[in-house]
């Protein structure tokens, strides 16, 4: 890292991509995508368990996925994750013309909301745990259950001390060449969750609630 | 090349960002349409041979949206993340396709 990228970027001046306008921005955005490409794998192999095991056979005790899902809640927990997703889009937009204030402004509302969609979270399976008897080792169901939707939980949790981890550290340096391309790489990680809970409130949830 | 302070060309950038702004919005209005669309679906009891591939097929054109708008792969220079979420996608989709045939045919 040269002197240079450390220097502060300002509304007004170039370059309007700072997040590819150097080597290390544009590896560390190859080396994210590939990372991806991994964790759709990751995420189908626990989407599979989940699939194979969710039929009656595998639910021996505590309720099915039909008597158990509520879907109001997972409505809301969609509405606001998917907002959170537009919001750091904001951040990025404000990002690409170098306001750092707004930026770290609507980076703060994009973690609002997902500590807000954790929370919710948290609540669900509370509510499971103690007043539905679904735990995690009732029956091969619940295991598959908490596995996918607990790890993408984990991942909400992640991104958020990672984008907070990135705004607490650069809060007094302003944006530069070298912690751009951190943000950007931070904001692709939080819309592939949304991307993943996109699939799980239809597969799990929506499907569940078919009985299919 | 922070030094380098061109004030037209950030005007001009400005301005198409304010314009793919715009297509991120519309963007956005859809998904939630398309989300509404999955519930209401699955509420109003339709026979689920029916419901089920549509609210899949939804759920891919919500990603889809999301990919190429909210991460940007519809810009130029994304030909190797295409590859590599692609590659990615592929062999998602032989996971699932294994694990489910194993237990269910």
């Amino acid at each position: 890292m040269s002197s240079d990228q450390l220097q502060r970027l300002k509304p007004g001046q170039s370059p309007h991509e700072p997040e590819k306008a150097t080597l290390e921005g544009k590896n560390k955005f190859l080396g994210f995508w590939f990372f991806l490409g991994g964790e759709t794998v990751l995420f189908a192999s626990l989407f599979g368990t989940y699939l194979a095991l969710n039929g009656p056979e595998s639910n021996t005790s505590g309720p099915g996925p039909a008597e158990l899902f509520g879907l109001e809640l997972v409505f809301i927990m969609t509405v606001i994750l998917l907002t959170s997703s537009l919001t750091s889009v904001y951040a990025i937009y404000h990002m690409k013309n170098l306001d750092f204030g707004k930026m770290q402004l609507w980076l703060g509302i994009t973690v609002a909301l997902g500590l807000t969609f954790l929370g919710l979270e948290i609540y669900e399976f509370y509510e499971y745990v103690m007043h539905e008897d679904h735990t995690f080792t009732s029956d091969a169901f619940g295991s598959a259950f908490y596995a996918l939707v607990g790890f993408h939980g984990g991942h909400v949790l992640f991104g958020l001390l990672w984008i907070v981890t990135l705004m607490v550290r650069n809060s007094k340096r302003g944006l530069n060449l070298y912690n751009a391309p951190k943000f950007y790489i931070a904001s692709l990680y939080w819309h592939f969750i949304d991307v993943v809970w996109v699939f799980i409130f239809t597969v799990v949830y929506l499907m569940g609630k078919l009985g299919g | 090349m922070a030094k380098n302070t061109n004030s037209t060309s950030y005007e001009f950038y400005k301005q198409k960002n304010k314009e793919e702004m715009k297509y991120q919005l519309i963007t956005f209005a859809l998904m939630i349409i398309f989300t509404l669309v999955s519930f209401g679906m699955v509420i109003a009891e339709y026979n689920p041979m029916f419901t089920i591939p549509v609210i899949i097929l939804l759920a891919c054109v919500q990603v889809g949206f999301q990919l190429y708008y909210f991460m940007h792969m519809s810009h130029k220079g994304h030909g190797l993340p295409a590859l590599f979420l692609y590659s990615g996608v592929f062999v998602a989709l032989l996971t699932v396709l294994a694990m489910v045939t194993i237990v269910w045919w």
